[in-house]
């Protein structure tokens, strides 16, 4: 059984990772040969994968014309293996010159010294808050490329036909949840919400509703409270009611997303980045800033591009991160295309974006940025994102309830903060 | 051996050792020496002493992925034999197209895993896969398989067991084939029916090939990874994660090489006890004719 020889050594996949140190140059991955006088930049990133990846090549091509020495060689990868891969190709030395890391996992690549200082950057261009997002003890080591938030998607013709009023800026989880049940048709396959059980739905609604994730020294977690069970109880309550169950097929890549432009879906809590996704959908839709509880708060992502350690083109590698985050083709490519938002100071550059197409409501993108939540962040993120959405996930399946599943995983990431 | 020999002994050994020695003696050494450091791939390797068995030993997630192992054991072993004697009983009499069936059953075992995972994750999709669509036409209930914590596991089996049918068929093939037709004759002689001949002759002269079988179908279930890690991931909320599941993300997802390396050890010396149990009660089942 041919099989059975390659999962002998399956075991020993660790020790394997030793073997892949020593394809360092393995072909898959390797620079091609500059020409003279010429260098050339690798460059890895996941926010192009998936219907971004020529707007991508248009900045890189601007890059290219402005510095004619430099050559740029992207490598787009989807989200869900980004960091598998790009974890091993740092350990491998065959990652990328420049690389996109997002906020989450900045803290864990500066933790481990795979990043370069960036000296000499000028702040001018940056928004103040993203720039500092990417330092570590006070040295620049990466440099935000763009910005996201998360709002309300609604079907509006689903609205219409069920004769909701549709939703305002002022809407609390009261209100999402009364329309969401009179927006709920199970016979005909129509669900009237979608809010992943997860992680980063979690810390978000648990800042809607007045709670801390972390306690201020970063030490131990805190969102085992009142408004922590609150807030799980909130996005537990509607797995089987007014919302898709994991049985159903909720969770698994690009459900929801097929829900709502399949008209199957009247509220959806996503992205801005979907709204290129959406410019076909059959049905009119909008957005609409995400409703809260106690306060508002809505989830902002800052991706990052950064330098590695092990470059040995720098210079080069920084000189298209700068280019890539600050320059005004980049601003001009990312607006026109409902990409994610570019991460400038000067607001004026951006107004454009409010009026590049559906959805209407675009203000919205920017009211949310009035209340906004970064994630929780740790050296072990990935274990704790995935702890906290299995113990949410057990309580949304009935396996636990929801006291329980969230001391559970108050326990299990404290045991990751120490 | 004659010292001159030894030169061309190593020169005609070199093509398979230096392989040997290259992917798999030095992967366990240097695995063996991971598995005492805390390692996340990238900074230096630290040295912990024992101290990531010991973790191990005492972390409730490795009680559950050695349990979920072992049903999915449970599950496939039983499946996989019965089905895969039954496909050679049936092959070895004398049916027209006898070549393509026997063919037709073995192609999945050569078939790569992640093929026929991502089939089998269609045809059991809880919505729209085709399992379900008969189910619901017989007015059957309709699980939820990979989505479902309780059904994953059973998901993966009736794949996995599906996949490696042919294999036993083969080597259970292969045993009827090598049973004298002289000593059935005699059963038959003496007045032994269809059922004693099968019960009383047959399977203990397949003994050997059920030993092989059995030895083999356990080491590779305990090893099982590429259809969990297609179909499932390991979900939902883990309920279908599996040892070398465990190993992957450890290393891959959580930069905990070290744990992941003393795991894999410790999935070894299970292995190792297992099948040395097996070797060593064989005496008391296994008939050599």
């Amino acid at each position: 059984m041919r099989s059975f020889v390659r999962r002998g050594a399956a075991p020993l996949v660790a020790g394997l990772v030793l073997a892949l140190a020593a394809c360092s140059q393995g072909s898959a991955t390797r620079t091609e040969e500059p020409a003279a006088g010429k260098s050339t930049v690798r460059y890895m990133n996941f926010s192009a994968n998936d219907g971004h990846e020529k707007d991508l090549d248009a900045i890189k091509a601007a890059f290219e014309k402005a510095n004619p020495d430099i050559t740029v060689q992207i490598e787009t990868l989807p989200y869900a293996d980004y960091f598998t891969k790009l974890q091993t190709a740092v350990a491998g030395g065959t990652a990328g010159d420049a690389f996109e890391l997002n906020y989450e996992n900045f803290v864990t690549y500066t933790a481990n010294g795979s990043l370069a200082e960036l000296p000499g950057v000028d702040a001018a261009p940056y928004k103040p808050s993203l720039l500092d997002a990417f330092k570590a003890d006070g040295k620049q080591y990466g440099l935000p490329a763009s910005f996201s938030n998360v709002v309300l998607f609604y079907n509006k013709d689903h609205f219409t036909a069920a004769g909701v009023a549709a939703p305002t800026a002022s809407w609390t989880w009261a209100d999402e949840q009364a329309a969401a049940a009179k927006l709920t048709d199970k016979a005909k396959g129509v669900w009237g919400d979608y809010q992943p059980i997860s992680f980063f739905e979690f810390y978000k609604t648990l800042a809607q509703s007045g709670g801390e994730f972390l306690a201020p020294d970063k030490k131990s977690a805190t969102f085992n409270s009142d408004a922590g069970r609150k807030a799980a109880q909130f996005l537990v309550s509607k797995a089987g009611r007014t919302m898709p169950t994991e049985a159903q097929g909720a969770g698994t890549p690009d459900f929801d997303s097929k829900l709502f432009k399949d008209g199957k879906l009247a509220m959806w809590h996503s992205g801005i980045w979907m709204f290129s996704g959406l410019a076909d959908a059959t049905f009119d839709w909008d957005v609409v800033v995400e409703p809260g509880d106690t306060t508002k708060a809505s989830a902002m992502f800052t991706n990052g591009a950064v330098v590695s350690a092990a470059s040995k083109n720098k210079e080069a590698a920084q000189k298209w991160v700068t280019f890539l985050t600050s320059s005004d083709e980049m601003v001009q490519t990312r607006l026109s295309t409902s990409w994610e938002l570019p991460p400038v100071a000067d607001t004026g550059k951006v107004s454009s974006y409010l009026t590049a197409g559906k959805p209407a409501n675009r203000q919205a993108v920017f009211d949310s940025l009035d209340a906004t939540v970064l994630p929780p962040v740790i050296e072990r993120q990935q274990e704790m994102q995935d702890a906290v959405t299995k113990e949410l996930s057990a309580a949304a399946a009935g396996r636990k309830d929801v006291p329980t599943a969230l001391a559970d995983a108050q326990k299990a990431v404290d045991a990751l903060l120490k | 051996m004659k010292r001159r020999n030894a030169g061309w002994v190593l020169f005609f050994l070199a093509p398979s050792a230096i392989p040997l020695l290259l992917f798999t003696a030095v992967p366990m050494v240097s695995s063996a020496w991971v598995s005492l450091h805390r390692w996340n791939l990238i900074s230096p390797m630290e040295w912990v002493g024992l101290d990531n068995y010991t973790h191990l030993l005492s972390d409730p997630a490795t009680r559950d992925v050695f349990l979920h192992t072992l049903i999915y054991c449970a599950g496939y072993l039983p499946l996989v034999f019965a089905g895969g004697l039954g496909l050679a009983l049936l092959l070895n009499q004398r049916l027209p197209a006898r070549a393509f069936f026997r063919a037709a059953y073995f192609l999945p075992v050569v078939t790569s895993w992640v093929v026929v995972a991502l089939v089998w994750k269609w045809l059991l999709n809880p919505t729209s896969g085709l399992v379900n669509s008969l189910l619901g036409a017989l007015g059957a209930p309709q699980p939820g398989w990979w989505t479902d914590p309780t059904w994953a596991l059973p998901a993966v089996i009736l794949a996995s067991a599906w996949k490696d049918l042919g294999f036993v068929m083969v080597i259970m093939l292969a045993g009827l084939q090598a049973i004298a037709q002289d000593i059935l004759e005699a059963a038959r002689t003496d007045g032994a029916g269809a059922w004693q001949r099968f019960w009383r002759v047959t399977l203990p002269l397949l003994s050997p090939s059920t030993f092989f079988v059995v030895v083999i179908s356990l080491i590779n279930g305990f090893q099982v990874f590429d259809q969990v890690y297609v179909m499932t991931a390991g979900g939902p909320s883990g309920a279908s994660q599996v040892v070398v599941g465990q190993i992957y993300d450890l290393t891959f997802r959580y930069g905990r090489a070290g744990e992941a390396s003393a795991l894999s050890w410790i999935l070894f010396a299970v292995i190792l006890v297992i099948t040395a149990l097996q070797v060593r009660g064989q005496r008391r089942w296994v008939h050599y004719a």
